[in-house]
């Protein structure tokens, strides 16, 4: 019956279910994050322990750049031709359109390259720790690793959160190199812009603090993408939407990860660099 | 049971997860060099038992003791090293997938002993051989081998460093019977096999008919308690109810 009294009853039901729904899903994430950060001392301290092991790290660098390097060159390329495109429309009202070169670089190195391959690593490298290691924690090989003795964060963990703190940065800077290539010859060429002027403009306005910024950032992102993916790859329980779900959860929060820190990160690294 | 000098030792082991009691006060001795089974319904607390004496869980109170060892003794890294007594089959075997055959074997080898490349490689075939696989097997993936295969590569994998205690985990459950009976022998050969280095069998399962055949003890553990523990051939005639209603699954 749908009564004064019974829709308002029903409504504010419905409100108190879902601030209690909001409270729980707080909740939750509170406990993920403290979870997330215990898992990250653990990593501190077995990335220091012996053995180390040498050939899982190159392991691990060759999967992540293999698994990212073609769209790294695919999206760095595009995304200089077309950010090289559209600065040039909006300078040329302004006739400084000689400087697309140089705002291109900058934009890249400080922002472009360093999220763009952050998301593309979460989304084809994060995805894939969280999808290795959660099978291997369904299939018993994560305790088989433990009853050798092994500790599996160190084992599995460990080199994949190093190399890709390593590997980002380096993709990044691939990012870079073939974005402004990309700029460079759409500049050049369709927009017609002077070859000579071009690069000019660029070494007088582009920096080595803007460069650092893309790096570090990267650096960051590299190894909170890496900590996402192996730890929900580890969080994976037995059962048949187990695996599927830590490979989403992975890409998800990497990639939001990379959006967050990015802000804090700049604010950060304007003031210091 | 009392036994002289036992390889498994449990002292009033009680393990509470929250409110919830899975193994209460247990009271529990597995002799040394012979084939003991743990059977139980699902849930009743087996496997946690099995990662109470591995040392992969610490009891809420009691002692663990192994080969003499009282595992709360032992640190963290200590403790590790002390797994390498185990040798544990799991129910899927557990193979490394992104390793061959002759990868998985090796893995223990290279990680833990002062072997040589050729002298692993050489220990692995022989390993690999001894649970009756054929070479054309060895550098295969676990994805293209059968089931009954894997078993007997996670098998050759768990002998690799001579343990002194092997874990079976389910072996039989869900294999069909040649399957089954092919690693009822490998269990039991194992056993014979490594008797003069000393090897003491612990299965635990509840697939009844393919266990009783091959053990030389039966415990029936029963909502974290141990209710009826027996030589074989007593534990086939025992009166108690639960234990019957078992044996006529
Ligand atoms: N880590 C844990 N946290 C909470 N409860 C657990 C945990 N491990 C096992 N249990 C509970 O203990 C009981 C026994 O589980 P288990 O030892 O796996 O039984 P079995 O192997 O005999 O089927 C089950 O009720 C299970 O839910
Ligand atoms: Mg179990």
């Amino acid at each position: 019956m749908l009564t004064k009294d019974g829709i308002i009853k029903s409504i504010k039901h419905g409100f108190i279910e879902w601030v209690e729904s909001i409270g729980a899903s707080i909740n939750e994430s509170v406990k993920g994050l403290g979870n997330i950060v215990l898992f990250t001392v653990n990593f501190f301290y077995w990335v220091f322990k012996r053995p180390f092991r040498l050939h899982l790290l190159v392991d691990q660098l060759f999967f992540i750049g293999n698994k990212s390097i073609l769209i790294i060159l695919l999206a760095g390329s595009f995304t200089g031709m077309v950010f090289a495109t559209q600065t040039y429309f909006g300078f040329k009202l302004i006739n400084v359109d000689s400087l697309v070169g140089a705002i291109t670089a900058i934009g890249l190195a400080k922002e472009l390259a360093p999220v763009l391959t952050g998301l593309i690593v979460a989304g084809r490298a994060g995805s894939a720790m969280a999808a290795q290691i959660g099978t291997m924690k369904v299939t018993e090989q994560v305790d088989a690793l433990e009853v050798m003795g092994i500790n599996s964060i160190q084992y599995l963990a460990v080199p994949r959160i190093v190399a890709g703190t390593i590997a980002v940065p380096m993709l990044s800077a691939i990012f870079l190199y073939i974005g402004n290539v990309g700029s460079y010859l759409v500049g050049t060429t369709s927009l017609m812009i002077d070859e000579a002027i071009f690069f000019s403009k660029l070494s007088e306005f582009m920096h080595v603090a803007d460069i650092w910024q893309g790096i570090i950032k990267a650096t960051v992102f590299g190894f909170v993408i890496s900590v996402i993916g192996t730890y929900f790859g580890f969080q994976v329980e037995k059962g048949a939407e187990g695996v599927g779900r830590g490979t989403n959860l992975a890409v998800i929060w990497g990639m939001i990860s990379v959006l967050i820190l990015d802000y804090f990160l700049t604010v950060v690294l304007v003031r210091i660099l | 049971m009392k036994f002289e000098n036992p390889a498994i030792s449990l002292q009033n082991v009680t393990k509470t997860f929250g409110e919830h009691t899975v193994l209460n006060n247990l009271n529990f001795d597995i002799p040394k060099n012979k084939i003991t089974t743990i059977l139980g319904f699902s849930g009743a607390g087996k496997s946690t038992l099995l990662k109470h004496i591995l040392g992969v869980i610490k009891p809420t109170s009691g002692k663990v003791i192994v080969l003499g060892q009282d595992l709360a003794e032992l640190d963290e890294y200590q403790k590790r090293e002390f797994r390498r007594n185990f040798g544990m089959l799991f129910q899927y075997a557990a193979l490394f997938d992104s390793m061959t055959t002759i990868e998985n074997v090796a893995f223990p080898l290279k990680e833990f002993s002062k072997l040589t490349l050729s002298e692993i490689s050489e220990k692995s075939q022989h390993l690999l051989t001894a649970v009756g696989l054929k070479s054309e097997s060895f550098n295969k993936l676990p994805s293209e081998l059968s089931g009954g295969m894997r078993k007997r590569v996670g098998l050759a994998r768990a002998l690799a460093l001579s343990p002194h205690i092997m874990l079976y985990d389910e072996p039989t459950t869900g294999l069909d019977p040649i399957t089954t009976k092919m690693v009822n022998d490998l269990i039991v050969e194992t056993a014979e096999v490594n008797k003069e280095n000393g090897l003491t069998t612990v299965i635990i399962s509840h697939d009844v008919r393919a266990t009783l055949e091959i053990s030389d003890y039966v415990a029936f553990l029963d909502r974290g308690r141990i209710v009826e523990y027996l030589p074989v051939d007593q534990f086939k005639k025992s009166e108690h109810p639960l234990v019957k209603e078992f044996l006529r699954l």
